[in-house]
């Protein structure tokens, strides 16, 4: 058997340099899904490379561009953070969803992000907040929209030798405010049936001038639904208007069958969902 | 290859113990510290039973490797009580018979106390969704839940109106 070294590198070099070196070695911030695949029979990894010594991997930053979250900041800090419950009300709710206290004192939105689930409840959240990912590595820096980090189930954009270091998500413009559902067979701790996030801009008459949705855990990624947001726009955000996305988001939706439901469940919950979170949003941009 | 040194304070106490790379802190915990009060369930993060309180967050132990705790503060259920003067919530869990096989308590109580330290008045909806990540399969929840309610109101009386 392989030994296993635990490494926690003060800087992100010195992290790029582990994981380049490796290909065997695997980068954690609270370790949520990393040790549990472990503890479930997976081979570990020749390292496990602790990101939380790094500065630009942890802590939350808000100024007049936007919001600033190290990938490996709990998800505990980011549900406490009043000015991120104020700015992204959707995306803290998101955040607030992922598994226990417990699990959120340890769960970080960039390791939600990486391990690419189809159901993750952040992903939905921080692309109608239009986050970019920032991505560094041994050839420099680079940033991708969110929605193209994820290309499939448990996949990444991440080349070898690369690592998530934040998500950078604009401020609001006026008027504007993101909601995000999901639907769970409980009222707590499960994995989403059909989730989905909306932003909604409006003008001074209540116009929706602007709108992003996403649905998450209808296909194998996240997925953006222009024609949703198109049906929006436009509109006072009135219940034609809301149908119409909502078909449009259950016609975008491509969802498989397992234990928490059926293809045509959770086409019809995408679509409910989409409708609602639109409403939400829709009533926090009228009080901005 | 050679365990790894790490040096923690646990329960108030400068505490040096090894362990391997690989090692969860509820292992380290349990064998190398000596400290069996936080208890093994699932071993995947699901069920609340190792709950410790690490640099100030309620953290499943199981989900932390050992080593991460090199420098950081540790509270377990053992550094809940004062001395031999029990915590308000341990008494409370005693009056209100809020266990059977005790297995899930040490991670009721410390999960416990560490929404009352962030929130010394909960109401009940918000005692329950922040223990919802601590599973009991003996008692039903409604004896924990009140032995929480019971041990904040005692901490903080309602003003009556």
């Amino acid at each position: 058997m392989l030994a296993t070294r635990y490494e926690a590198p003060r800087s992100l070099a010195q992290a790029i340099a582990s994981i380049a070196a490796d290909p065997s070695a695997r980068v954690f911030a609270g370790g949520t899904d990393l040790l549990v695949q472990f503890r479930t029979g997976l081979k570990p990894p020749t390292a496990f490379v602790d990101l939380k010594q790094i500065p630009e991997l942890v802590g939350i930053t808000i100024d007049a561009s936007g919001l600033r979250l190290g990938a490996a900041t709990a998800a505990a800090d980011v549900v406490e953070h009043a000015d991120v419950r104020r700015l992204w009300p959707g995306l803290a709710e998101a955040v607030h969803l992922i598994g226990s206290t417990q699990i959120q004192g340890r769960a970080s939105v960039g390791g939600n992000l990486c391990n690419a689930s189809p159901a993750a409840d952040t992903t939905c959240a921080l692309i109608v907040n239009q986050a970019r990912c920032i991505i560094a590595g041994p050839g420099g820096e680079r940033s991708v929209p969110v929605e193209q980090f994820c290309t499939a189930p448990g996949r990444t954009v991440l080349q070898r030798g690369e690592l998530l270091v934040a998500l950078q998500v604009p401020r609001p413009a006026p008027r504007t405010a993101d909601a995000y559902l999901r639907l769970i067979p409980r009222t707590e701790m499960d994995i989403a049936v059909a989730g989905a996030g909306v932003s909604i801009t409006l003008d001074a008459a209540g116009v929706c001038t602007a709108a992003r949705v996403a649905i998450g855990a209808v296909a194998p990624t996240a997925l953006v639904v222009a024609e949703a947001a198109q049906a929006l726009i436009g509109s006072t955000l009135d219940a034609p208007a809301l149908d119409r996305a909502a078909r449009a988001a259950s016609a975008a939706a491509r969802p498989i069958d397992d234990k928490r439901g059926t293809v045509e469940y959770r086409r019809a919950v995408a679509g409910v969902l989409t409708k609602r979170a639109a409403a939400i949003a829709a009533d926090r941009a009228r009080t901005r | 290859m050679s365990k790894l040194h790490v040096t923690s304070i646990i329960n108030g106490e400068p505490v040096e113990f090894l362990c391997e790379p690989h090692e969860s802190l509820l292992d380290a915990l349990r064998n190398a510290v000596g400290l069996t009060g936080t208890k093994e369930g699932c071993a995947t993060g699901d069920c609340g039973a190792c709950s410790v309180i690490l640099g100030g967050r309620l953290v499943p132990s199981c989900l932390v490797l050992a080593a991460e705790a090199e420098g950081q503060t540790v509270t377990t259920i053992e550094g809940i009580a004062d001395g031999e003067r029990l915590h308000p919530l341990q008494q409370k869990f005693l009056e209100h018979a809020a266990l059977q096989c005790g297995v899930c308590t040490p991670g009721f109580i410390v999960a416990a106390k560490a929404l009352l330290d962030a929130n010394p008045n909960p109401t009940e909806g918000e005692t329950r969704y922040w223990l919802a990540g601590n599973l009991c399969r003996c008692t039903g929840y409604d004896k924990i839940i009140r032995a929480v309610l019971d041990a904040a109101a005692e901490k903080h009386p309602k003003v009556s109106a």
